[in-house]
């Protein structure tokens, strides 16, 4: 295998599409997005704990715990900002008026399953919001390595692992590609230009559909 | 209807064993610490009350709070959404060690479910959950071509919640983020305890201002120096 993508990088991959409009990075990995916004982009951030239209972290020493997103971090809110209870919270994520929301991944299915919630029997389940988010907002995304630390595939047929939702997602950024869920096939929107599509191929567990694959070129970050 | 409590040791006074209690906050963002340290004092002298159900988000942090009440013993059961934190040891050690249950619930439909069961509304139909092992056993039925997951209401004995301001009456408002569960559960309990930085006149709060009505507030305690369980947690606290 030849070069991949950085979790920077593949979190600056995903700002580039993000769309003006209302949108949950999840915790974790995901919230790195933020950090790559494009200039101008008129991006609103909900979190799942009542908060819409916060902005970055304040300075160490400045924290107010009580102003914090769904990954317990301190926040601070731009103006225009707005607090809620949770019920309107999830109201907004499942009644359909968030834009994107963005997860990270165990496994994806060809036909858009995801399993991220849980790696089996022998721990602790924590599911937190995320199988209402994979409902309800217009694209879910994830972004993730595009194998396991064990170099298989985590791009599947089908889930292996307990799933978090049905045919949910619409896009996933890769350390490798970008890949869109179309009819339930895996449809190559961008690779590396130093892999093949053959050695792309190889890494994941389902077919690619590869008509029409441009450059997946990033920055150094 | 001076729901004004003189000290919280008599605003937590006839919470029993085996009572289901929500509490307030996510993780430290609105968790009534106070409230929740009077219960824990009490029950290590008195031994009561124990085989409490706590709903909340999570399932306690460090030592303090949600984590302390586990800590003592008093818990059989957590329904909560994610049961992690920094430092998860007092939950994780006593669920691998088959001591204590959980209920594990979505975090949207948890909140729904409180506000299902303050409003009156035996169940109602999400999509969350819909073909994961987290469905398994509940109806299922199909609206407009999309499955949907029955969901049971959710209520409690009692609430414990962190209010930012209160009138005698117990209209409320909340600080910050710090609201998240708090107005959902104070509807969903048989008696909503709440700490309140200030306690104010009847007035004091602009009607417009006020989240929670004081109809679902039953009693209130005034703790004007209340801890911030995350700031406690970066101290080191312990106790």
């Amino acid at each position: 295998m030849t070069a991949k993508l950085t979790n920077a990088q593949i979190a600056w991959r995903a700002a580039q599409d993000l769309p003006d409009g209302y949108v949950n990075l999840g915790i974790g990995f995901p919230e790195m997005i933020a950090k790559f916004k494009p200039e101008g982009r008129d991006v609103i951030y909900h979190t799942e704990n009542g908060v819409l239209d916060f902005g970055e972290s304040p300075p160490a020493g400045e924290e107010d715990w009580d102003l914090i997103n769904a990954g317990k971090k301190a926040i601070t809110l731009n103006p225009g900002a707005a607090f809620f209870h949770h019920a309107d919270s999830f109201a907004m994520v499942r009644g359909g008026h968030l834009d994107v929301a963005v997860l990270g991944a165990y496994e994806v299915a060809e036909n858009g399953d995801l399993a991220n919630w849980s790696t089996g029997p022998g721990s602790v389940p924590a599911v937190g919001g995320a199988m209402d988010l994979v409902h309800g907002a217009k694209q879910i995304w994830v972004v993730t390595d595009h194998v396991t630390k064990k170099g298989e595939p985590k791009l599947l047929k089908e889930c292996r692992l307990p799933l978090t939702g049905v045919g949910c997602v619409t896009t996933v950024y890769t350390s490798l590609a970008v890949i869109d869920i179309v009819d339930k096939r895996f449809v190559l929107r961008e690779k590396l230009p130093s892999i093949s599509l053959d050695e792309l191929q190889a890494v994941t567990g389902a077919d690619l559909v590869a008509n029409k694959v441009g450059d997946l070129i990033v920055p150094e970050l | 209807m001076d729901k004004v409590c003189p000290t919280i040791e008599e605003a937590i006074a006839d919470i029993e064993d085996g009572m289901a209690v929500m509490i307030g906050g996510f993780g430290g963002s609105g968790a009534p610490i106070e409230l929740i340290h009077a219960l824990v004092d009490r029950y290590k002298k008195t031994g009561s009350p124990g085989s409490l159900t706590v709903i909340n988000n999570n399932a306690g942090n460090g030592k303090i709070g949600i984590a302390a009440m586990i800590d003592a013993g008093m818990v059989a059961k957590m329904v909560c959404s994610f049961p992690r934190s920094s430092d998860p040891r007092a939950f994780t050690d006593r669920y691998l060690a088959g001591k204590i249950g959980l209920e594990l619930v979505p975090q949207g439909t948890l909140a729904e479910r409180i506000r299902a069961g303050g409003a009156g509304i035996p169940a109602f139909y999400t999509p969350s959950t819909y073909g994961t092992q987290l469905s398994e056993g509940k109806p299922i039925a199909e609206f407009d071509g999309r499955h949907y997951v029955q969901e049971r209401w959710l209520k409690a004995d009692v609430a414990l919640i962190k209010a930012e301001l209160a009138d005698r009456r117990g209209n409320l408002t909340y600080r910050k983020a710090a609201r998240n569960f708090s107005p959902l559960m104070a509807t969903a309990a048989k008696v909503t305890i709440v700490q309140a930085r200030k306690v104010v006149e009847p007035g004091g709060i602009e009607p417009e201002h006020v989240i929670t009505p004081g109809i679902f507030v039953n009693r209130i305690v005034e703790v004007a120096d209340a801890k911030q369980e995350e700031a406690l947690l970066r101290e080191g606290a312990d106790t």
